[in-house]
């Protein structure tokens, strides 16, 4: 039993949209992915098996659609769009990203959904929102993290260098988030007795919401942070905090210590790798210890109190630069102080704290004969199950199952072309 | 049965949150109608959740009533005290517990369990109680005991590695993105274990970690590394603002006219490029080598300076509507007061509220990125003060009279 065994849900297929859906089907919701005949663009979206192009090798596929079935139904055109409508009449939720106006413009309106389907939970994710003047904008990844504020935060000290986005889907990510949190909350009030709905996500709204300091510096006084390497983009410059290790790797060294204990201690570790002689600044976190409390809005104006501050950001520095990143992680942390090894994406599914909790999932993979090891669960339940339960639909895999148990004619629909060839995916997502 | 007007109505939650890792979850849940209770420490006047303290100020005043985050991240909140230091205020918390829904929190690992009220404890108390811990490495664990803040969780889990211009040190994030997305998760948790216990009547604990959060977020890139056997970190890596996954050139972020201004420009298809080089209208755009994904995708430095010179005499709103305008995605890299104040699109999802707040007075804050046509968010109060509705919560819920608030505050119980 899982916390969302039962929950019908219909995703159609799109690259915007196949997080959240994965995020329902790994707790447990049946996710039916509905794509049109040919396969859905994101099919061909790198990187690919062994780095050959094919819309049954795409790792991003795999991931993002782990946990649904898949159809193929061309819901755009007379029988297909009502085996989707008899779909959706037995389905909980509709996950959905096309552009504004493109569902009810083939017979699919509010009208049909939520109207006449009063159980119904239709969720649009859409860039911009249904309504604006920018609801046409055309929008990817960058272009939202750029717009939305994300971007703005990050990059380098050095201006002559453009603002970053981080790498991996996340302005897609970020709409995904809300997505699901918006179908959890939907659907928690239909269980309490509430009727079914229409919710819309702006993907540019969620990442306006997801830039911390970056919105609210300026909401509460106008202030316009700047980007900074490797850490907080601040309306004041803050000192660096990432420093490259004897190893050549990098470690984040974290918030400089704030509490008299964390000055003690910060000063042991420092005793203990020999190194305080090295550090003159080292007085500072002697004082810093000594205090009785230490208070941070003072940071700036007293002058004793701004020098502790630096002192402990200085000793970190000093340790960083003497021993391995990893040394630093294990040493800083054992010293109560928080810091960070600055992973690549591999080296933290590796890291042994990971894979004891369970962070590495084997998954059987059809096209391989074999498995293959995923990213495990985002959260640890005691009894809701997460799990992978299945992997990556091939294309059109459970059409026939799909339709046949909602009763639906598959023979005509096949006939009528509703149901696609098997063909080579045309397109990108456009 | 009558219709709720809010989603989360009727669903109380004992929230001991903070920072925004956790009281952005609380905020989520708060905003659909949920009654959340922050539970704060008198001694210290709740300075746990350092955003109390912190900047921005709306003005001159400073102290536990005034940080600007603070602020944000718990408008709809309610907030007592209790000194679970005291047998009584421990007795309080368990009445309190008794009564809610939902136990939240983000201390460190074993932070709660030490005042009495770890998992074993809280369903004694209340047997369908849901438990939702979230701290960034776990409660499980060879790192269950250290400690970790927004950027840490980047570091650790593999996100700031993936930001970055390559044979550079890493951008990183810039702010705490695993703050904002650990809180998103921890929503979802709270929302998921609701739902379970809805449907079996049995409540659980759900130990979150930040840290595996973030992991999970390089999906793709963990599975090049499980089937195809290639990581992350190796010559070229990270690539900035261009896209390996889907193919796309030229994908970057130019300079535009003007003191670090900035515009995101993707070219997806053929097609797009076709249009591209219409807008840009230049000899070189037409060149045949760049109609196909494949030239432009191995010339994309020659491509990228060429573009980079056509940008950079331009308004970036002005290439922003040129290209948009023949359909391809593109947008200025906009500054806080830009999106803020002068874009349609954020005023149009209402998405700057104000909410009252009893000390700094009105104050804008972020609002939802959603809106539900039937049960939609509301944040219009502010985020309590350090013990601002001690009385009404325990008057309300546990039936105090005034004495025996006031006995409790002269004993330092509240």
């Amino acid at each position: 039993m899982s916390a969302l065994t039962g929950i019908r849900v219909i995703e159609l297929a799109h690259e915007r949209i196949a997080f959240a859906g994965k995020l329902l089907g790994d707790m447990g919701a049946d996710v039916v992915l509905v794509e049109p005949p040919g396969g859905a663009p994101m099919r061909l979206h790198e990187p690919f098996v062994d780095d050959v192009p094919d819309s049954e090798r795409s790792l991003t596929w795999w991931h993002y659609n782990t946990s649904k079935r898949g159809i193929v139904l061309d819901w755009r055109r007379g029988d297909g769009r009502e085996a989707l409508a008899s779909l959706l009449a037995g389905a909980d939720v509709l996950l959905e990203a096309e552009d504004p106006g493109a569902l009810a413009a083939v017979g699919l309106g509010d009208a049909v959904l939520t109207g006449s389907l009063s159980r119904l939970i239709h969720v649009s994710l859409t860039p911009f929102g249904p309504t604006g003047e920018r609801r046409n904008e055309r929008a990817t990844d960058l272009t939202l993290l750029a717009g939305g504020g994300p971007a703005w935060n990050c990059g380098y000290d050095d201006h002559d260098l453009p603002p970053i986005r981080g790498g991996g889907g996340h302005g897609y990510a970020i709409g995904c988030h809300y997505a699901a949190m918006s179908t959890l909350t939907a659907l928690l009030h239909r269980e309490l007795g509430g009727r079914g709905q229409r919710i819309d996500v702006s993907m540019h709204a969620a990442a306006n919401v997801t830039t911390e300091m970056g919105s609210y510096n300026w909401l509460v006084q106008k202030r316009t942070v700047q980007r900074q390497t490797g850490r907080h983009a601040m309306d004041t410059p803050s000192m660096p905090s990432q420093v490259r290790c004897a190893d050549g790797r990098y470690v984040n060294t974290g918030v400089p210590p704030r509490t008299p204990q964390e000055f003690g201690r910060l000063l042991a570790w420092l005793r203990a790798l020999g190194l305080e002689a090295e550090l003159p600044e080292a007085v500072f976190l002697a004082l810093g210890a000594e205090r009785e409390r230490i208070d941070l809005s003072k940071i700036g104006f007293d002058d004793e109190t701004t020098a502790i501050f630096a002192a402990g950001r200085e000793a970190l520095v000093l340790i960083a630069s003497r021993v391995s990143a990893e040394d630093f992680f294990l040493g800083a942390q054992r010293a109560g102080l928080p810091a960070g090894v600055i992973y690549s994406p591999e080296e933290a599914f590796e890291d042994p704290h990971f894979r004891a909790r369970g962070m590495q999932i084997e998954v059987e993979q059809p096209q391989l004969g074999r498995t293959v090891r995923y990213p495990g669960p985002p959260y640890a339940f005691e009894k809701s199950k997460w799990a992978i339960s299945r992997p990556a639909p091939t294309l059109g895999q459970h059409t026939e199952e799909v339709l046949s148990d909602a009763g639906l004619d598959v023979a005509s629909l096949s006939r009528s072309g509703a149901l696609g060839r098997p063909a080579a995916v045309q397109a990108k997502d456009g | 049965m009558k219709e709720k007007k809010r989603a989360l109505e009727g669903i109380r939650i004992c929230d001991f949150t903070g920072q925004l890792a956790g009281a952005g979850a609380t905020k989520w849940l708060a905003a659909f109608g949920a009654d959340v209770i922050r539970i704060e420490d008198p001694v210290n006047q709740g300075a746990w959740d350092i955003l109390r303290m912190m900047p921005p100020f709306v003005d001159e005043r400073r102290g536990p009533d005034f940080g600007g985050g603070f602020n944000n991240h718990n408008a709809e909140k309610r907030g007592i005290t209790l000194n679970l230091r005291t047998e009584r205020g421990k007795e309080l918390l368990a009445a309190l517990v008794a009564r809610s829904d939902v136990v939240t929190e983000n201390f460190a690992a074993g932070v709660l369990e030490r005042w009495g009220f770890g998992w074993e404890s809280l369903r004694r108390i209340k047997p369908d109680i849901v438990y939702v811990s979230n701290c960034g490495f776990g409660h499980v664990g060879p790192y269950a005991s250290f400690k970790t803040w927004g950027p840490i969780v980047q570091a650790v889990s593999g996100l700031t590695f993936t930001s970055g211009l390559p044979d550079r040190e890493p951008a990183g994030w810039g702010f705490s993105y695993m703050d904002h997305t650990g809180g998103y998760y921890m929503a979802m948790a709270v929302l998921l274990a609701l739902l379970h216990r809805q449907r079996t009547g049995e409540g659980q604990w759900v130990d979150m970690a930040c840290c595996d959060v973030g992991l999970t977020l390089n999906g793709p890139a963990i599975l090049d590394y499980t089937v195809n056997g290639r990581p992350m970190r190796r010559a070229g890596q990270p690539n900035g603002n261009r896209s390996d996954w889907p193919r796309m050139a030229p994908h970057g972020i130019y300079r535009a006219a003007g003191e670090d201004e900035w515009v995101a420009i993707a070219c997806r298809s053929d097609a797009d490029w076709t249009a591209c080089a219409g807008v840009i209208d230049r000899d070189w755009a037409r060149e045949t080598r760049w109609s196909t994904l494949a030239g432009r995708f191995e010339a994309q430095d020659e491509l990228d300076e060429k573009l980079t010179e056509w940008c950079r005499g331009r308004d970036k709103f002005e290439v922003q509507r040129l290209f948009q305008a023949a359909g391809i995605p593109s947008a200025a890299v906009q500054k806080p007061g830009e999106r803020i104040d002068r874009d349609p699109a954020t005023a149009e999802m209402g998405l700057w509220p104000i909410v009252r707040h009893s000390k700094m007075g009105d104050v804008r804050v972020d609002g939802l990125p959603v809106r539900f046509s039937e049960t939609s968010w509301t944040i219009a109060r502010g985020s309590p003060c350090v013990g601002e509705h001690t009385q009404e919560v325990l008057g309300e819920l546990l039936g105090l009279g005034a004495e025996e608030i006031a006995d409790l505050r002269a004993r330092g119980v509240v």
